[in-house]
């Protein structure tokens, strides 16, 4: 029980400062899991983030079912999870009302209207820094440009654009 | 409760697809949110990005309670969290229970070189479809451009980005008070 409460509070810790989101968590996460608590060794921990880059869902996540089933089994991986997500409801619900209440406020209408360029800039700048590691060989930019027609000139879902993408990769790549 | 149900099926497909970071299911959640389901306007789906952008903890699964709570209130946000959650959850379990076999596995990692180059191309494709919902002023266009250079270049915390352009708003906003309405 005290392993679980420690679990429980330990990732609630992680969900709550994971700011910027994805891998500038790791740092904290290693702190915590490797470092503080002993439950995982460095070589573990390494093999995690390894999983973690070729699974889907994001990093953090991963981490807290991960080690919590490590630890475990489902119980503690659920708990883990849990734990991570759990100030998200608060800070997020509390964040959607404050917006609902003064959505039709001039000034939070002014300030949207600030932010939207913004967020397009800020997307187009993750574009670039997943571009820089995911396009490096010519085979890379060859699926870039596959997926770029795929995305562009047709209605195909991204699923099946993900998808493809990866078959193309697989045989590209294992030739 | 068919919605409910409907808005979890949704988040599940995104939580399973969810590669390279938070931003790559943007095309996703805004083909489901946007165009499918009509949910929310584009101009309100780029709002819910820069707030779920400022806030701790996972996107995806922010995005899930920011609109389950908006369109559903608080069964939406354990519905939508519950669906982006589910399918890490159980691969991970997966994995750990049977990591060794896969984990040199060739075939595998070239699949998934082959996914990267598409996720940065689909990230690429959010902010050109969001960006035609925005006014192409040069206001805007020199804030799109700023907030790019700023992150990009400078290093500069999105957090910081997002908060400085909503006060770029406000004040700009003041300053054309006297001339035109803000509508």
């Amino acid at each position: 029980m005290k392993m679980l409460i420690e679990l429980f509070y330990t990732f609630s810790k992680i969900g709550a400062f994971n700011f910027g989101g994805g891998y500038a968590i790791l740092p904290f996460i290693e702190k915590e899991i490797v470092i503080n608590n002993g439950w995982l060794s460095r070589y573990d921990f390494i093999d995690l983030v390894a999983l973690s880059q070729i699974t889907p869902g994001p990093i953090s996540i991963n981490s807290a079912t991960f080690i919590g089933y490590r630890l475990g089994g489902l119980v503690n991986a659920t708990v883990g999870t849990v734990g991570l997500v759990f100030p998200a409801f608060f800070i997020v619900i509390t964040a959607a009302r404050a917006i609902k209440k003064y959505r039709s406020t001039k000034w939070m209408e002014c300030a949207f209207l600030g932010i939207r360029p913004a967020v397009i800039g800020l997307i187009t700048a993750s574009t670039i820094s997943i571009g820089r590691t995911a396009i490096i060989d010519i085979k890379s930019v060859i699926l870039a440009g596959f997926t770029a027609v795929l995305v562009f000139k047709t209605k195909l879902n991204p699923i099946l654009i993900i998808i493809s993408a990866g078959v193309m990769g697989g045989l590209i790549y294992s030739l | 409760m068919t919605k409910l149900l409907k808005f979890f099926a949704v988040f599940l497909r995104i939580g399973a697809f969810t590669f390279g970071g938070g931003l790559a299911m943007l095309p996703l959640i805004e083909r489901e949110i946007v165009d499918n389901n009509g949910w929310m306007t584009r101009e309100e789906f780029i709002d819910v990005i820069a707030v779920t952008q400022c806030m701790p903890g996972v996107i995806a699964v922010n995005t899930a309670i920011y609109l389950g709570y908006q369109l559903f209130g608080i069964w939406g946000t354990i519905f939508g969290a519950l669906g982006a959650i589910l399918p890490s959850f159980v691969i991970m379990v997966l994995a750990a229970e049977f990591f060794i076999a896969f984990r040199d596995n060739s075939i595998v990692q070239a699949v998934f070189m082959g996914v990267r180059p598409a996720i940065a191309v689909l990230i690429f494709s959010a902010a050109v479809r969001l960006g035609k919902a925005v006014d192409r002023t040069g206001h805007n266009i020199l804030i799109a451009l700023g907030s790019l250079i700023s992150i990009s270049l400078l290093g500069i915390h999105p957090i910081l980005v997002i908060v400085t352009a909503a006060l770029i708003g406000v004040v700009k906003a003041r300053g054309a008070k006297k001339n035109e309405n803000v509508d």
